[in-house]
């Protein structure tokens, strides 16, 4: 708003620079938010001259009442519907210090605004009408800010005047929402009695009220306390980027908790490359010595290794959770629902990482805190979940409540942001006597090792190999549990007959000679695909003993876990069932050296794992079947993932 | 940190995170105090260097004083700068002899950036408004996406939180990056006494007037005032209740000029 910054009234302060104090005002919308800032501009005299006149004459050429709300409500849309669309952000001052009131809008579907405006504010009026009560919008706007993380709080019961300065009124309605806010671990302040529209405690007593004994509005604004420093907390250094624009590399970054100076040891995770601050190179600031909390800085390392964008820096001790698996409250913004299963590219800090929803746990709807049981199928917009994650590769991070920065994240959906989550539960990782654990993570340069490849899927490769008669059920089950292992974010993929003969063994027939070169042919792409992080699931007759027991012998020599399953179903059972109508073929004659027919099966002597098919429900195989493959795939062996991984 | 330096260590984030996430990215200048302190607070951001080109849209009205800083402080800098004119509107006659504010400033300056950006390609624009100076650009994001026509969709905004910015685009669109949004006027003032950046004369006072704010000279009226220093100048913003942009008269032109020419483009 022109010249509200309140440029006029700076005279008041002695100095200019102080601290500013944000602060939202939310609530139901009509509970009078714009009015009330109105009013605080009016009242502090932080408008410019002939603002007020302007609107007067606007709203007299318009035959309108003069409203303090159109100090606010510019737009000209706005003014023809009432509503405010936006957070804006203006500045307004006490005797006490500079404020910057962001008003959130009321509106339902403008959420995203008011978390806009929201997220950033240190303090919050949370409004309610004294004549509509509590209603589904202060509900949710305060569950919102606890999320947000805003805890000094005030709530102003507004519209007094209307409910006849009422006392009994005031108390039954600060009752009622004091109850729902401690659900939220959220506790005001103060609860004010006001009318904004005619003045009552927006800047001293009320004669209408002379019940009331505590602070007014403004009173009560001026004993919040200013952001604390966050420079004694542990380092963190988010890096932005890496510049050469000159014969120096600058790594160029925000430090956003902590304090960097030259000569300190850092660690950027989660490579967990360790280097020395050579030098800061601040542009207007030469031989700066040190950047704390909130500062954006840049500088150089001893030691040239690599760092890129995304990385975060600590000091030794004191690091950062790495991992790839970890539990958020979320909100969620967007009109496409939230999906279990699904992968939305994260954004914390300056990571970004494809991260997926392995399981929404539970849902909240954020306007009457109703928890919907048991797990959920998606988030839809204005909803709040608790979430599990896994991201595709390690990402640092930390609990929100132990560093608010590197512990909150947004997920895209599409181009936007979707929505935003805090993280909690993590385990920090015990440390060894230099700071950083000393678990061999295989990172080697240049070359790419199993381990970095697990480290990137999430997960090993593995062979599960399904032997059994034709119509015993292999292909079914194969299919089903590619597509269960996928919707966990396991790289599977199913070999059978089909792909395999069309192409690679198309030269072969069904000779004993043939089907073992066949076995032999699987095998040998079977390893090479599990080599590459792939979960192959192989579907073949596979008839002899000796040939399954090469496969298993080649996938043990490359260190690939091996799993023999006997999908076993008697041969009547499986001629009865006939699927593709071979055994009438087979039976026939039109087909020579058929499985079971005229051509032997030898069973497996040890299977991992044994599915009597024709006893067993598909589901019930299916599960087996699962369990074995995520105990095959768990990356066990050189990382600990906190929270548990899969 | 003092609230100077706070905002100072926002809008340097800003510039990187633009500078990392557009691969095709110009800064519009218009030698006014806040774009200077914008390529201030660019070679703080990137180590001394402003590694992406300045863009002058040259409406042909500008103040000869202007142009003059303009050409000291490119080689004072070393600024990669272009000057782009709407040729074919002034071939057409467009100016403010003829026609009113609202068209030339269409005309001259959102065509003009249209077509330097057709030109250039650029998928960001890192511009200087503020959003205390205009009630409608109060309603900014940091990062504030425009679609193809370069209109503004105000109404519709995309959330912007905890640091992070719309950076995604589709082909067409691009984003306006606005690192200057939390400053206020006196901000800015108190930002160039601070680091002695160098400014058009003509912000302080001669004769009794002086610009507070500097537009094309048909249209740009200076305010009364004694303030010949910096200092001077931010003691008048402490007591003054007029508001910045007073002296320019296309925003008094028509009831909410400045919210047609932002959804149009302008900046």
């Amino acid at each position: 708003m022109s010249g509200a910054n309140g440029n006029g009234a700076s005279g008041l302060l002695a100095d200019v620079d102080a601290q500013r104090l944000k602060i939202v005002i939310v609530g139901h919308v009509d509970h009078g938010k714009s009015t009330l800032i109105g009013r605080l501009f009016f009242d502090t005299h932080s408008l410019p001259d002939g603002k007020v006149e302007a609107i007067r004459k606007a709203c007299e050429a318009e035959g309108m009442d003069f409203e303090y709300a159109f100090l606010l409500d510019a737009l000209l849309e706005e003014q023809e519907q009432n509503i405010t669309i936006d957070t804006t952000q203006i500045q307004f001052r006490t005797q006490r210090r500079p404020y910057v009131i962001i008003d959130a809008p009321g509106h339902k579907e403008f959420l995203k605004n008011m978390i806009t405006g929201a997220a950033s504010a240190d303090a919050a009026i949370l409004l309610i009408d004294a004549k509509e009560g509590v209603q589904e919008q202060s509900r949710r706007h305060g569950f919102l800010l606890s999320l947000l993380g805003v805890r000094q709080v005030i709530v102003a019961v507004n519209k007094m005047d209307l409910v006849g300065f009422s006392q009994e009124r005031f108390e039954a309605l600060e009752r009622e929402y004091r109850e729902f806010l401690g659900k939220l671990d959220v506790v005001p302040a103060h609860f004010i009695p006001v009318s904004a529209k005619h003045g009552h405690h927006i800047t001293g007593p009320s004669a209408e009220m002379p019940w009331y004994r505590g602070p007014a509005v403004l009173q009560a604004l001026d004993a919040f306390a200013l952001p604390a420093s966050r420079a004694d907390q542990p380092l963190r250094v988010t890096v932005q980027d890496v510049y050469r624009f000159d014969a120096r590399r600058i790594i160029a970054g925000r430090v956003e908790s902590g304090s960097l100076s030259v000569g300190d040891e850092v660690v950027f995770w989660p490579d967990r490359k360790r280097s020395r601050v050579k030098s800061l190179e601040l542009w207007g600031s030469p031989g700066a010595e040190r950047s704390v909390a909130g500062q954006s800085t840049a500088f150089t390392l001893e030691e040239q290794i690599f760092v890129e964008r995304g990385q975060i820096a600590s000091h030794p001790q004191e690091g950062p959770i790495e991992g790839q698996t970890f539990s958020a409250r979320l909100f969620w913004l967007h009109e496409a629902p939230l999906r279990a299963g699904a992968s939305y590219p994260l954004r914390l800090g300056t990571q970004e990482a494809e991260a997926r929803i392995v399981r929404i746990e539970r849902v909240v709807d954020s306007g009457t805190l109703e928890v919907s049981p048991g797990e959920a199928a998606q988030v839809r917009k204005n909803e709040v979940a608790e979430v599990t994650f896994r991201t595709r590769r390690p990402i640092a991070f930390d609990n929100v409540d132990r560093i608010t920065e590197t512990g909150r994240f947004v997920l895209l959906q599409g181009d936007r942001i979707g929505g935003g989550g805090i993280i909690h539960g993590g385990e920090y990782a015990a440390l060894d006597r230099d700071g950083v654990r000393a678990d061999n993570l295989g990172w080697t340069e240049g070359e790419v090792t199993p381990e970095a490849r697990r480290l990137h899927f999430g997960h090993r490769g593995a062979v599960l190999w399904l032997t059994g008669l034709s119509g015993s059920g292999k292909s079914t089950l194969a299919s089903r549990l590619e597509r269960a292992l996928f919707r966990e974010g396991i790289g599977a993929f199913v070999l059978d007959g089909d792909n395999l003969r069309h192409g690679l063994a198309s030269d072969l027939g069904f000779s004993e000679e043939d089907r073992a070169e066949n076995i032999r042919r699987a095998g040998e792409v079977a390893k090479l695909m599990a080599e590459a992080g792939l979960v192959v699931v192989v579907s073949l007759i596979s008839p002899f003993r000796t040939e399954r027991q090469k496969v298993r012998h080649l996938c043990h020599e490359a260190g690939i876990p091996f799993a023999e399953v006997y999908v076993n179903a008697p041969l009547e059972a499986c001629e009865a069932r006939d699927p593709k109508g071979l055994y009438k073929k087979a039976r026939a004659g039109q087909i020579p050296n058929f499985t079971g027919i005229d051509s032997p099966y030898e069973p497996p002597a040890e299977p991992e794992l044994e599915l009597k098919t024709a006893e067993l429900s598909p589901e019930d195989a299916l599960r087996a079947l699962l369990d074995k493959a995520r105990a095959l795939t768990r990356a066990e062996g050189g990382l600990v993932l906190p929270g548990g991984g899969i | 940190m003092s609230h100077l330096d706070k905002l100072e260590a926002q809008s340097i984030f800003i510039f990187r995170e633009a500078y990392h996430a557009f691969r095709k990215i110009a800064m519009p200048w218009s030698m006014g105090k806040d774009s200077n302190v914008l390529i201030w607070l660019a070679k703080k951001a990137f180590g001394g260097h402003i590694p992406f080109p300045l863009l002058h849209v040259d409406t042909t009205y500008e103040f000869p004083e202007m142009i003059a800083f303009r050409d000291w402080a490119a080689k004072e800098y070393g600024l990669d700068l272009i000057v782009k004119i709407n040729e074919e509107a002034r071939a057409r006659g467009v100016g403010y002899e003829t026609h009113d504010p609202i068209t030339v400033t269409h005309e001259l300056k959102t065509v003009a950036l249209q077509q330097a950006m057709a030109e250039h390609q650029w998928d960001g624009l890192i511009t200087g408004i503020r959003r205390d100076e205009d009630s409608t650009r109060a309603k900014e994001r940091y990062f504030s996406p425009r679609n193809a026509d370069f209109e503004w969709d105000y109404k519709d905004q995309p959330p912007e939180f905890w640091n992070q910015f719309t950076t995604r685009i589709q082909p067409g669109e691009h984003v306006r990056i606005q690192p200057l949004l939390d400053w206020a006027e006196i901000d800015i003032w108190r930002y160039i006494e601070r680091e002695s950046i160098p400014v058009p004369r003509m912000y302080f006072s001669r004769e009794g007037k002086r610009y507070r704010s500097l537009g094309c000279w048909p249209i740009t009226h200076p305010v009364p005032s004694h303030a010949a220093t910096v200092a001077e100048i931010i003691e008048e913003l402490r007591t003054t209740k007029t508001s910045e942009r007073a002296g320019r008269a296309q925003d008094h032109h028509e009831r909410n000029a400045m919210q047609k020419l932002r959804a149009k483009g302008f900046m």
